[in-house]
């Protein structure tokens, strides 16, 4: 098969986009966010949010971490600190959203093309992305990559929906089980991504740290125990590179 | 936190937000590689701790359905989600799903 | 500033707490590969949202009515805002003066009327 034209579209940014959905319906990561919304709706409900607000935040944040801290702390926590929380979980869209953009690079693309992508990028979206879109002709990229995004954005709406009506409806027990599954989907990406000494040591802290800070009822209790278990595992970090570069 | 207190910070944050916040990433990105990625580790450190105590907090400040469950059942559904995540070839599916059934059971036997 | 829920509405919290803080590094990933462009529409908008917010949080503070500035009357506190602007503004765009005036104004104006 030739490499796909360099420039003018093959077809119509309409007929790209639903391309784009459709790979994203056929992705795996389309069960993965559903189970994960459901679960986000779920806690929405317990915390006292709408469904209208869940649905909204999810299109409007669209980052399952800062959401989770929004519907968790929004109900007795300032707004200060819950931004300061939410910018802090949110930094890993920098290097993304910069590793993605060079991407679209294309005749005709303007920057205001770019802001639809750039919002729809999440972490599946992004990986999704990484994998297929360089696979498409450059012209067709930015549509592709909507469609990928609405696609893959539509499932956890579906979720989100989905998991606040069961919680509302279910029995203490089951929906104690869906109120469960956000905590332990936490654990398992932030294992999954921990390899290195860094990010062991941090999550294992931040887990210990987290009740004894919101213990002593500092306030903004997510942002100490991230910023102190962050610090301590960064210093252990450094601390180790330094015996093993030292030594000699 | 105080009231006075939250004003000052939103406005020394909020503060920079027009200028400053460009200036020094700019400066940041001429610095070269190294002081980057230590910055990187670091605020990735942080990052993780924060999930970290995101998950903490829901186990030990449930909502709803989940706080009639009791604390000890919560954390040994977790640590056994989290061992047999790690015990099945990191298969986050399976450590969820041990960690449910670990939920459902360990709620049943010892009373809501 | 109370809880979310009885104050100003889950729905600006969102916006505030949730929608801006997380979007800005989206948006600075942008930034950083297509370039700074200072005219851009975004960066102008952005610009305006965090002045707005800057000139809240100000009014809020000279306005409030809890700590120590509260023994000051209402009337000296904006009196001695304004009188520092004028200040500042007469003095070629001194950040200095501007402070000195208004500080001067608050603290004569705590001690007549206070």
């Amino acid at each position: 098969m030739d490499a796909p034209p360099q420039d003018s579209p093959a077809s119509p940014p309409l007929r790209t986009f639903v391309r784009g959905a459709s790979a994203g319906v056929r992705s795996v990561f389309f069960y993965v966010l559903i189970g994960n919304y459901v679960g986000l709706g779920a806690l929405s409900y317990e915390f006292g949010f709408s469904i209208w607000w869940m649905v909204a935040s999810t299109l409007l944040v669209w980052a399952a971490p800062a959401q989770v801290i929004l519907i968790s702390t929004l109900p007795t926590a300032a707004l200060v600190e819950v931004a300061l929380a939410v910018t802090l979980s949110s930094v890993r869209f920098l290097p993304m959203v910069a590793a993605l953009i060079p991407l679209f690079k294309a005749p005709g693309v303007r920057q205001r093309d770019l802001l639809l992508p750039m919002h729809l990028t999440a972490i599946s979206v992004w990986v999704e992305g990484m994998r297929l879109v360089p696979q498409q002709p450059r012209g067709e990229r930015v549509a592709f990559y909507n469609g990928l995004g609405v696609g893959l954005m539509g499932a956890a709406v579906i979720g989100s929906a989905t998991g606040y009506v069961l919680a509302a409806q279910l029995p203490p027990l089951l929906a104690a089980t869906l109120l469960f599954f956000t905590p332990m989907a936490l654990l398992m990406s932030s294992a999954r991504n921990a390899r290195a000494l860094l990010d062991r040591v941090a999550f294992a802290l931040g887990l210990v740290v987290g009740p004894i800070v919101a213990w002593l009822s500092l306030g903004l209790d997510l942002m100490w125990t991230g910023l102190i278990a962050g610090t301590i595992a960064y210093l252990i970090h450094r601390w180790r590179e330094s015996r093993q570069g030292g030594a000699a | 936190m105080t009231a006075e207190l939250q004003s000052y910070l939103i406005l020394i944050l909020v503060g920079f937000l027009p200028s400053e916040v460009w200036r020094w990433l700019g400066i940041a990105l001429g610095r070269g590689l190294d002081e980057q990625s230590e910055i990187i580790l670091w605020v990735r450190g942080v990052a993780t701790a924060l999930i970290a105590a995101v998950v903490a907090r829901i186990i030990v400040i449930p909502p709803g359905a989940l706080a009639e469950v009791p604390l000890s059942v919560r954390v040994g559904a977790l640590a056994i989600g989290f061992a047999a995540f790690l015990l099945i070839r990191r298969s986050a599916f399976a450590g969820v799903l041990a960690g449910e059934a670990a939920l459902v059971i360990g709620a049943t036997v010892l009373g809501r | 500033m109370k809880t979310v829920m009885t104050d100003i509405g889950p729905w600006f919290a969102l916006i505030l707490a949730g929608f801006l803080p997380n979007e800005i590094w989206r948006l600075a990933g942008v930034m950083l590969v297509r370039g700074l462009d200072e005219k851009s529409q975004i960066i102008i908008w952005v610009r305006a949202v965090a002045t707005a917010m800057l000139a809240g949080v100000l009014a809020q503070l000279v306005l409030s009515s809890t700590g120590a500035l509260a023994l000051i009357p209402v009337s000296v506190r904006i009196g001695a805002a304004v009188l520092g602007f004028l200040a500042f503004l007469a003095a070629r765009k001194s950040v200095f003066v501007g402070v000195l005036t208004g500080e001067l104004a608050v603290m004569a104006g705590a001690y007549w009327f206070g």
